[in-house]
């Protein structure tokens, strides 16, 4: 499944003509109590090298087990990605790295946990998954010299706490097509294991970590240009500023006549660019081999089946049920990532407009607070404001009284003395301050926008003064407005 | 990718390949002794290519099992930070120390 | 005439006049009729006059053993029952972690390391009451026939001290063969039980693969290692094996089933036994065969036709093929298997200006040289453009041959073979690698099918060089090959 990009992304921020291609590689670490094959704690910081274990260490004789914890969680992002969840066996991936106990890394590399998924973004394009595997993450070098940078360490030191923590390595197709959906494909993928429990999503901590791959192309082309890895992209917002500065980096090659090479690249988020990688003599040769010291996963389908039923709701799923009762696709989007969706869909069955409840929900609701309101209470609040017995802005102050005391909505409109005013009594006192303000009123007949902009406000304001802000502004605004077509006709 | 019959089997300019992946410094002594020792070797293995292996999978595991797991908890071995670091060539701040690490972890 | 090592009062260490059997010495040690400290000391006291000799051992445990010991005896003492195993000495390889011990592999990477841990058989031989006397000399990281791999310098023969004890677990056979210690344990890559047992003249036992625990074996080539006991007689051997089989959760190709009963049933007999001589695997078509050998096989099938089993010939024609797929996976595995030792964590260290440099620095000099070649080997076999002909075509071969044995054993429950082509050789006589390499063709496809072996002395050359025999079984199948076993140690 292919994205279709829409004209007005596709050109933010790339000359015109050109196109982006962007994949991308999520590592996030698994919610285990303990390590991938090692009985030893998986958990963030800690004093270095006191979350070992002999098996992580990699000592001599010692054998990894797999963690069943890890395979069950690494099936439900299987399962939330809509994969295929299959047969798959460890392999080793060997390369030297004083990071690595072993000097090579448990992975998986043939055969997959889970293959061929997708996952839907929430302003529409579904985006296809290759694959999720399982494998164990690399402890931590500090570097230690003058400046910190790698290049003129004086040395090294290396803690293990990290090294064999799960990771899911969740690789997308080339789907993407501009900054704005990689972010929103990392943010959608996020809010994913974190409802399923899966991970805890932290960019912060490193438990979520990006890697992009990135190419660009003319707008029409189909085919897959030279493409770099952009790694270290360790926050929302560098994952949009990485890929952005590295496709205009290939455009300028491209329209200079030259062309990027296939690499690997670092984001340097100080500097804002992307940079090589030391150039390597030769290609990497990981000499991957299935590993002797593990045998294959063969999830059952009925252990899948159980697994599946205990998914939560997933987010899409979510935004899809308030959708399907009419609230817009961005509202829906909101709620569910303010974790309302529950009370908008509650408040819209119980026969609320639902257009009224995502604004209230999306705009109006401490998230923290709002889970004293209830659903019923809410409805009527909506329901009052819709038959016009409250304006918008008195609804917002009742709402805001709901949630503070838990009373229902009719008991505080009575209380603040607030009643729908007649709609003939407004125009009635509409008319009255225009024939008190008549000077003023010519001026707005006559003025150009900027000018009818500031004396409409003005005119607001008198009515809001006169009712003590109890007049709805759009009601107003729209007697206006009738009575200027009227004096200009 | 079979090695044809005509090959050479190893060159030396091979074996130095090899040690470097392997991380090891060969001398030139070395290289001169390792290649015809482990061409001998790879010469017998030619007889690999003799047999018909058509829609023959590969045994990774001599005696089949699937889906070996532990439960999720944790099992603390008593002082194997002090050991493992004692253990150690070289120790800082409880970190194993290491000269500099050049270009990036893969 | 061979010239066996003595001890000073002129006694060959090969004669056992006056050691008593493991199943001996348990029963009298669980009875109080003798003391684990008394057995010991006398273990101690023939190391301490035959191992300067001999150089079984890399480290004898002196102080360790006779506080083991005493508190078997106490336990006795105390009217608890200390195990099967109670007060029985045993050396163990030194690629086993032993938590406070040394644990060398014979390498000087690992000069000095020191494990935090107990390997799994470990545990299980001193709950059991065993009485660990130290760790046994090998070829560096199990790698080789003859145990002149050791960067610590070979271990002799008890038999000729001018010949190998075979390897890599020379020094456990040696010790075992030279009555240093009743029992020992070895791990078995390609061989390297049953030939050192068959060159030292002590029963050797590879085990279905998965049947005893890995873990705390310190890796060569890890779908092919296996850990096995040495034992004087075969009675000694299914002891130890019962007390260190069965299901262990911290090695994922552990077997999950129990130890299997071996003992009780030693002397049912071989009566209607189906037994297949392999005549790839006994000087058909293959050249070093030594005749004495092929004599004492033809020997030992005429003792198992007379105690009633059913003997023929059989052919399993990629046996042969198993050799080249043996020095193709099991120098993969290894490749893998030994990056670890880089320098950083433990073990030898050569500083070099960065990391990198460092590392190859260390392995370059913590390496001997037969290492250093399956190291290479191994990374060739696995590298890019070579993996599908070299790994991928041998672990194809392997079903191949897996497949052949399965439909064998339709027809027979046992099969038999030489362990060995030849006889204890001279230090250097197979100086040449692929050589020595040759010489494992008879023990190497039950590792590569998992499937288990024991060898079994069985006469000697016309010099007095020990022979032995092997007979091989299916999967799990230790119970009737231990039974034939028995029967051909019986027969002599």
């Amino acid at each position: 499944m292919t994205a279709t990009a829409t004209p007005d992304t596709i050109d933010a921020g790339l000359p015109a003509g050109w196109e982006m291609v962007i994949g991308l590689e999520v590592h996030a670490e698994l919610a285990t109590a303990t390590k991938m094959f090692s009985p030893a704690p998986n958990r963030f910081g800690g004093d270095p090298n006191t979350n070992v274990h002999p098996v992580c260490l990699g000592l001599p004789g010692t054998l990894p087990v797999v963690n069943g914890k890890a395979i069950e969680l690494a099936i439900r992002i299987g399962l939330a990605l809509n994969c295929t969840v299959q047969r798959c066996v460890f392999a080793r991936k060997n390369y030297f790295y004083p990071d690595m106990p072993k000097d090579y890394q448990i992975s998986q590399y043939e055969e997959a946990l889970n293959v061929d998924g997708h996952l839907e973004l929430p302003s529409g394009p579904v985006i296809g998954i290759e694959r999720a595997h399982l494998e164990e993450d690399t402890g931590k070098s500090t570097h230690m010299g003058v400046s910190g940078r790698i290049h003129d360490a004086g040395y090294s030191l290396v803690d293990y706490n990290r090294a064999g923590v799960p990771l899911i390595e969740i690789v997308s197709r080339p789907d993407l097509r501009t900054p704005d959906q990689a972010r929103e494909y990392v943010d959608e993928l996020r809010s994913i294991l974190v409802t399923i429990g899966a991970s805890d999503g932290k960019m912060e901590e490193g438990s979520l970590r990006v890697d992009a791959n990135v190419s660009v192309r003319p707008v029409g082309a189909t085919e897959l240009r030279t493409r770099c890895e952009i790694k270290n992209v360790n926050s929302l917002r560098s994952v949009g500023r990485a890929i952005l500065y590295e496709a205009r980096r290939h455009v300028t090659l491209y329209e200079a006549g030259e062309r990027p090479i296939q690499e690997t690249r670092h984001w340097d988020e100080e500097a804002g660019r992307t940079r090589a990688g030391r150039s390597k003599e030769e290609a990497e040769d990981y000499r991957y081999f299935p590993d002797p010291d593990l045998v294959p996963v063969d999830p059952s389908p009925e252990w899948i089946d159980e697994i599946r039923a205990t998914l939560p709701p997933l987010p899409s799923q979510r935004r899809h049920a308030l959708m399907d009762r009419g609230a817009p696709a961005a509202g829906a989007a909101i709620a569910v990532s303010r974790d309302l969706d529950g009370l908008a869909l509650a408040a819209i069955e119980a026969g609320a407009d639902a257009e009224r409840v995502i604004t209230h929900v999306a705009n109006n609701l401490a998230v923290d607070r709002a889970e004293s309101l209830s659903p019923a209470h809410f409805a009527d609040l909506i329901r009052m404001e819709s038959a016009g017995e409250l304006t918008a802005t008195q609804a917002k102050q009742v709402l805001a009284d709901m949630v503070a005391t838990g009373r229902p909505p009719g008991d505080i409109a009575a209380e603040k003395g607030f009643q729908a005013m007649d709609s003939s009594e407004l125009e009635t006192l509409v008319n009255g301050i225009i024939d008190a303000n008549l000077d003023e009123w010519g001026r707005f007949c006559a003025g150009d926008d900027k000018a009818r902009g500031k004396l409409q406000g003005f005119f607001t304001g008198q009515v809001m003064k006169a009712t003590k802000g109890q007049a709805d502004g759009k009601a107003v605004n729209a007697l206006l407005m009738a009575r200027l077509a009227r004096d200009t006709a | 990718m079979a090695p044809e019959p005509d090959d050479p089997v190893l060159t030396r300019q091979d074996v130095a390949k090899v040690a470097k992946l392997a991380l090891l410094d060969l001398s030139d002594e070395e290289l001169d002794r390792f290649t015809p020792q482990l061409a001998a070797v790879l010469e017998h293995a030619r007889d690999l290519q003799s047999f018909d292996l058509t829609g023959v999978p590969p045994t990774h595991h001599p005696f089949p099992l699937v889906n070996v797991f532990r439960p999720d908890e944790v099992e603390l071995a008593d002082d194997v930070r002090e050991e493992a670091l004692a253990a150690a060539p070289a120790v800082e701040d409880h970190q194993f120390r290491v000269p500099p690490v050049l270009g990036e972890s893969a | 005439m061979t010239n066996p090592v003595t001890l000073p009062d002129g006694t060959p260490v090969t004669a056992r006049a006056g050691l008593a059997s493991a199943v001996e010495v348990a029963a009298a040690v669980r009875s109080g009729s003798t003391s684990a400290t008394e057995l010991l000391e006398a273990h101690l006291a023939r190391i301490e006059a035959a191992d300067g000799a001999l150089h079984a051992f890399n480290h004898v445990t002196t102080e360790r053993a006779r506080a083991d010991a005493a508190a078997v005896d106490a336990a006795v003492a105390a009217g608890q029952d200390p195990g099967p195993l109670a007060g029985v000495t045993v050396a163990l390889k030194d690629n086993l972690c032993t938590r406070g011990v040394p644990t060398t592999c014979s390498s000087r990477i690992l000069e000095g390391w020191t494990p935090p841990y107990d390997a799994t058989v470990v545990e299980r031989l001193r709950a059991a009451g065993a009485v660990v006397v130290g760790k046994t000399n090998l070829d560096e990281f199990a790698m080789g026939s003859s145990t002149e791999n050791s960067a610590f310098g070979p271990t002799r023969n008890p038999h000729d001290p001018a010949r190998v004890p075979g390897g890599s677990s020379g020094g456990s056979a040696a010790a075992v063969a030279a009555g240093l210690t009743a029992v020992a344990l070895g791990s078995d890559t390609g061989g390297s039980i049953r030939q050192p047992a068959a060159l030292c003249g002590v029963v050797g036992v590879k085990p279905t693969y998965g049947l005893v625990s890995r873990y705390g074996l310190v890796a060569f080539a890890s779908s092919l290692d296996q850990i096995g006991p040495f034992a004087p007689t075969v009675a000694d051997a299914a002891l130890v094996l019962e007390t260190i089989a069965g299901h262990d959760r911290r090695d994922s190709t552990s077997i999950p089933q129990p130890a299997p009963a071996l003992s009780a049933q030693l002397g049912d007999g071989v009566e209607g036994l189906r037994i297949g001589i392999v005549s790839e695997l006994s000087g058909q078509g293959i050249e070093g065969f030594e005749p004495e050998v092929l004599a004492r096989l033809h020997e030992a099938a005429d003792a198992l036709t007379a105690a009633g089993a059913k003997l023929d010939t059989v052919s399993v024609p990629s046996a042969v093929a198993g050799l080249s797929a043996y020095y193709m996976i099991a120098p993969a595995e290894a490749s893998s298997n030994l990056a670890r030792y880089d320098g950083v964590r433990y073990g030898l260290r050569r500083e070099g200006p960065n990391t990198a440099a460092m590392m190859a620095a260390s392995r370059t000099a913590g390496f001997g040289p037969e290492v250093k070649r399956r190291i290479m080997l191994g990374t060739y076999a696995l590298s890019a453009g070579y993996a599908d002909a070299f790994y991928g075509r041998a672990q194809r071969i392997r079903t191949l041959m897996i497949s052949e044995f399965a439909r064998v054993y339709e027809s027979f429950d046992l099969l038999l073979c030489p362990t060995s082509p030849c006889v204890a050789f001279e230090f250097g006589a197979k100086a040449d690698p692929l050589t020595m390499y040759l010489n494992d063709v008879c023990t190497i496809p039950s590792n590569l099918t998992g499937q288990p072996a024991i060898s079994v002395p069985f006469g000697t050359d016309a010099t007095g060089l020990p022979v032995g025999v092997q007979v091989m079984a299916p999967l799990l199948g230790e119970a009737a090959m231990f039974r034939a076993a028995a029967a051909l140690e019986g027969s002599r």
